[in-house]
């Protein structure tokens, strides 16, 4: 290392220090003190810093035991799971069809700019105002029931459109779509249309040079999007709470109620399985697209 | 080469307004709800249009002391942008050239979005009880009576709040700073230097200006994160709630149209947070565009 490069690799240590530090203090330690406190024992009312298995094997309650009936935790895994891959479904088509049409059927630039500005402004309202919103719509005396029960199609309300898995689906792909619409948007807008000339021109239909140009080039933008949106909902406890009516259970939520009953290696030991779950999904996805490239 | 649009086109354009709508509708239906008559309930129809939610919510006799909630808020959002920005811009010039560390720094960076919030939410909370505990411990053990009678926690809206509000605001920021950089003509600065600048110069007078608008950007995206996070908060906050947070219990509670009210003020703030931002960067542009060169003025 010549004294210039050691000068230039301090300025830059210094200039990252602040960032750094904030990481380490409130990321690193934090993750490492949650594998540690989930060894730790617990009574009624404190941790006790005792190497103890009981935060997993109260987690993992029933699990071995009862088979083949499904146990608690896995059950709510399921669940989470079957929310996760519902709302990612969702968000890629939603997301994909409006990056798409932004993206290749909006001509001009300032058409572009202030297109996505519109879907960029309800982002400035909190989430738990943009939850609480579809209660006027979905409630029991609701507008949609309103207009079910007065054209006739129904004689009593319908339940199930307010605090039900559908409400938090809706909730979630209401809040979420856009974070997919961003990324791919930005894939989009970088590929060569030279590219899609020259498919068209080798004969390629419409649906052809999607399928083996675009969707191809969008790589990127698609895999980055679905980590986001699927570690959100993995994580999520406050929409499957305020749109599940505290009612539905997910991998977020039982960390929650833990933490409310101050169970705290048990909830750390959830939050472990939690972390180890979400990026074994996140290695797979990122597998899994690669995988199709290779093909 | 106008060739009219393509059936395509009207679909697709069908398929926009319909998310467009999907996105609206709902904020639509409780901006209005809010104006609802003293009588009204929580949904449609209303029933007659008055100020009397927002009256309550004012007095502070509907929900509970909203207004300091509100004032936290606030003031955390405006810390949280502040640092967000300067850590931010600090680490993005660090980040133009490789150094030791800076890829383990990026992973760590990424790693902050995507673990889920809850669970460094649940280590900061971890890690500030902890710290409670071995300074009691030490004030005991080596007799600060004064300590070991008053200290309470370390936990708070500007300790550990602040630092998980930071978790998820600076790897937006970094990222934001990326982008900017690639796009950076470092010519700019070689011209600067060439003409005797110092490096402070350099980045006051000639990467600063450039880059300033996407700052503003980062400062923008800094409090509308902080002022609408939750989950990160949720065990890391202390005694005291933030606005979301107070939002987010009186989902389960309340049952008049008070909570839209709040809901339109909330949002009115982050409308007026966003139009002051959009206006500076604007103001920004102008006054470039009318100075233009400065060439000869000196610094």
């Amino acid at each position: 290392m010549t004294p210039s490069t050691l000068t230039r690799h301090m300025t830059a240590w210094a200039q990252a220090t602040p960032m750094a530090a904030v990481f380490f203090f409130f990321f690193i330690v934090p993750l490492a003190l949650v594998v540690m406190v989930s060894f730790w024992d617990y009574n009624d009312y404190e941790m006790i810093p005792t190497f103890s298995g009981r935060g997993y094997t109260e987690t993992f309650e029933g699990c071995l035991t009862r088979l083949p009936e499904m146990c608690t935790m896995f059950k709510t895994y399921t669940k989470t799971v079957k929310l996760a891959a519902m709302v990612w479904v969702l968000t890629l088509v939603i997301g994909f069809t409006v990056a798409y049409f932004l993206a290749f059927h909006v001509r001009s630039k300032t058409w572009q700019i202030a297109l996505s500005l519109v879907c960029t402004i309800p982002f400035w309202t909190s989430n738990v105002i943009r939850m609480i919103a579809w209660i006027p719509l979905l409630g029991r005396n609701g507008l949609i029931n309103q207009g079910l029960t007065g054209v006739g199609l129904v004689d009593r309300p319908v339940e199930w459109l307010l605090f039900s898995e559908f409400s938090v689906v809706l909730a979630l792909v209401h809040l979420f779509t856009f974070f997919m619409v961003i990324p791919i948007f930005n894939s989009m807008i970088r590929i060569d249309h030279a590219l899609i000339e020259a498919a068209r021109d080798a004969g390629a239909t419409g649906w052809q040079t999607l399928r083996h140009v675009v969707i191809p080039l969008c790589k990127p933008g698609i895999v980055i999007g679905s980590i986001f949106v699927i570690t959100i909902v993995m994580g999520d406890f406050v929409t499957v709470g305020v749109m599940g009516g505290q009612q539905i259970a997910s991998a977020g939520k039982v960390v929650q109620t833990h933490l409310d009953a101050l169970q705290f290696p048990v909830a750390a030991a959830n939050a472990v399985v939690l972390l180890g779950v979400t990026l074994v999904i996140i290695a797979a996805l990122s597998r899994l697209v690669d995988v199709r490239k290779e093909l | 080469m106008d060739e009219g649009r393509p059936r395509s086109f009207y679909l697709l354009a069908a398929f926009f307004a319909a998310y467009v709508l999907f996105l609206y509708g709902p904020m639509i239906a409780i901006f209005v709800l809010s104006f609802q008559g003293p009588d009204g309930g929580l949904t449609f129809p209303m029933n007659g249009v008055s100020l009397a939610w927002f009256a309550k919510l004012w007095s502070g006799t509907g929900i509970v002391d909203i207004g300091a909630a509100f004032l936290r808020s606030l003031k955390l959002g405006l810390v949280v942008m502040i640092l967000t920005v300067v850590i931010s811009v600090l680490a993005g010039l660090a980040f133009r050239r490789r150094f030791p560390g800076s890829a383990v720094l990026f992973y760590v960076a990424i790693a902050s979005l995507i673990v889920p919030s809850i669970v460094t939410s649940l280590g900061i909370g971890l890690e500030f009880r902890l710290i409670d505990e071995v300074v009691k411990h030490l004030a005991e053990r080596w007799g600060w009576t004064h300590i070991a009678a008053t200290y309470t926690t370390a936990m708070g809206l500007f300790t550990s709040g602040l630092g998980a509000h930071l978790t998820w605001t600076l790897p937006f920021g970094l990222l934001i700073m990326f982008a900017i950089f690639n796009r950076f003509d470092p010519r700019y600065e070689e011209a600067a230097r060439d003409l005797g600048a110092t490096r402070w110069q350099t980045f006051r007078f000639v990467v600063l200006p450039i880059i300033l608008p996407s700052v503003v950007g980062i400062g923008l995206f800094g409090f509308t994160l902080s002022w609408d996070e939750i989950a990160r908060s949720s065990q890391a906050i202390g005694s005291v709630n933030t606005l979301p947070l107070d939002l987010q219990g009186l989902t389960t509670t309340v049952t008049t149209p008070d909570i839209y009210a709040l809901g339109t003020v909330t949002s009115a703030v982050s409308f007026l947070v966003i139009g002051l931002a959009l206006y500076t960067i604007r103001a920004i542009g102008t006054r470039r565009d009318r100075h233009g060169s400065d060439a000869g003025r000196g610094v």
